[in-house]
């Protein structure tokens, strides 16, 4: 490496500074939360775990944790299942509409998310899904699928179609060649894509917001919620507890799938 | 297309019914919906007129709303670039070993829920918060400040949300550059400044401004940061559509007000992509 290509003190202390604005807030909040006070307060002057169990004792919490656990898990897998079949019609076929379907597919990304949020308890109240946990699944399907979609067909894009003509000419029907050939090759994508769907699916307040119901309260909406009428240390062991689940799954994501792959989109260099 | 497989139609219908369902038919139906009246003690009217969008241009607390939503995206844009793109290039100068950590850490959060991240500045920002209580211990002057629900707020939480994504997207035009660039720049003797003037930023310029143009969207139509951080009375353009459907239940003018936000988004994204992006990318004859 040549001395040109080292960062100077400046860059450094730039830096610091950078990495302590991004980091600052996520740390108070884990801080706050070994409070044994009453109120928001540093755990310096005690500390304790009762805000830790109180979230045991709230069962609210508890049930929109498995609320957005289970709206993850069905929203993420049955995108995979709608974006692998697009993405293979986008890069294998030249078709009428091609680029208005590709157009569509993405066009979520840039829909602001209260906009669909209205789009959407305004259609679905007509046919009683809003509140239900199909409608929060249905528009949480349209939120994550353009992840989805990018991380599928980068891995598609690494693929030599040759592979599967020569798998074809040898005699495989379709799903064989699909099944043996073209979805091991694109798994990492996928499984990259699932894995991010999820994460965004479990962070999705806003659109949510609208369709979400006493019986289906997603954990974003429920933190969004009772912050709007009070904040007590119960908000901070709450989101302690989401950055502590979100920090174990990024170190063991990043030893197979680095993150700023997963979260470009960009195929191996 | 050899014969034997898979029609194209049949692999698109799945999401095609999907985006259908729950994209292109609810947003025309918000569409209509803006075109019709209401009134509270008969709810949604079957008239159809552009009512609803001369009551808001013609409506003071909405041209504030307005004028607010984009000057946050604004000056939110502007700092994200600032700090963005040279933290992007220092990570990227980094020994390997470091890299990877630091952009890790960097970007991380961006995994994080916005509600999460936006209650710890909440929790910073207070008149009893941190900052308050740090400047106090230290005596200064007029200390505590109101920092809550002022527009600096927003505009703090904002940066913090989007700026990894600048630094992702610069990250990303960094690693397609070729690095025996900058070395064949510096043994024809440019300087540091040179180098990053003429040979690294006219390369990384499609991740800059595609960044920008994600961030100002973004920025504008962001929900939560300016609800928990600006308050109530702090409006800002989506809040004030989320109030009209969910507290006053007026459909159809929070229908309006959610048809212009899209439209004036849309607006931008394609002047953005038209002008700036084509002449910037011609004048430095990069990409």
């Amino acid at each position: 490496m040549n001395r040109r290509d080292r960062n100077g003190a400046l860059a450094l202390v730039f830096h610091l500074f950078f990495a302590a604005f991004i980091l600052a807030p996520l740390v108070v909040v884990v801080l706050v939360s070994f409070t044994d006070k009453g109120y928001l307060a540093m755990p310096f002057d005690g500390a304790s775990f009762r805000w830790w169990a109180a979230i045991a004792d709230n069962p609210q919490f508890v049930e929109s944790l498995w609320v957005s656990l289970g709206l993850g898990l069905t929203s993420a897998t049955l995108s995979a299942a709608i974006a692998v079949p697009a993405a293979l019609a986008i890069a294998r076929h030249r078709f009428r509409g091609r680029d208005v379907l590709a157009a569509m597919l993405v066009s979520p990304l840039m829909i602001p998310h209260v906009v669909l949020g209205v789009a959407l308890l305004r259609f679905f109240s007509g046919f009683g899904l809003a509140g239900s946990f199909p409608g929060l699944v249905a528009a949480h399907l349209v939120v994550i699928t353009p992840y989805m979609l990018r991380l599928v067909s980068a891995g598609l894009m690494g693929l030599d179609p040759r592979v599967e003509r020569a798998a074809e000419s040898l005699g495989a029907d379709r799903l064989t060649v699909f099944r043996r050939i073209t979805l091991p090759l694109i798994l990492p994508g996928l499984a990259g894509g699932w894995i991010l769907a999820f994460i965004t699916s479990f962070d999705e307040l806003t659109v949510s917001l609208f369709l979400a119901s006493p019986s289906y309260t997603p954990i974003p909406v429920r933190l969004f919620t009772h912050i709007d009428q009070m904040t007590d240390p119960l908000v901070a062991s709450v989101s302690a507890a989401l950055i502590a689940g979100t920090t174990v799954l990024l170190l063991v994501l990043d030893r197979f799938y680095p993150i700023d792959r997963l979260l470009t989109g960009e195929s191996r260099a | 297309m050899s014969a034997g497989r898979t029609s194209p139609a049949l692999l698109a219908a799945p999401s095609g019914v999907v985006y259908l369902v729950a994209l292109v038919v609810p947003l025309a139906s918000v569409l209509v919906l803006s075109l019709q009246g209401f009134e509270f003690s008969r709810g949604i009217l079957p008239r159809y007129d552009l009512a609803n969008y001369a009551d808001l241009f013609t409506d003071p607390l909405f041209e504030e709303a307005l004028a607010r939503t984009f000057r946050i995206a604004l000056v939110t844009t502007v700092i994200c670039l600032a700090i963005g793109v040279p933290e992007a290039w220092i990570i990227r100068r980094m020994s390997p070993r470091w890299r990877g950590l630091m952009l890790l850490l960097v970007v991380g959060p961006l995994l994080v829920s916005v509600v999460v991240r936006t209650f710890g500045w909440m929790v910073l920002l207070g008149t009893n918060g941190l900052i308050n209580g740090a400047l106090v211990a230290l005596g200064v002057p007029d200390a505590p400040f109101r920092m809550m629900f002022t527009e600096f707020a927003v505009v703090l939480g904002l940066v913090h949300v989007m700026v990894p994504l600048v630094v992702l997207a610069v990250w990303a035009s960094l690693g397609r550059l070729d690095p025996s660039l900058s070395l064949a720049a510096e043994s024809l003797g440019a300087g540091r400044l040179t180098i990053f003037r003429r040979v690294i930023l006219p390369n990384i310029m499609p991740g800059v401004l595609g960044g920008a143009l994600m961030v100002f969207c973004l920025s504008a139509s962001a929900f939560a940061t300016p609800a928990m951080l600006g308050g109530r009375r702090l409006k800002v353009v989506s809040s004030m559509a989320y109030n009209e459907f969910l507290n006053t239940l007026n459909w159809p003018l929070g229908a309006a007000i959610a048809t212009l936000l899209l439209a004036a988004i849309l607006a931008a994204t394609l002047l953005w992509t038209r002008f700036v992006e084509r002449r910037a990318l011609r004048r430095l004859g990069g990409a």
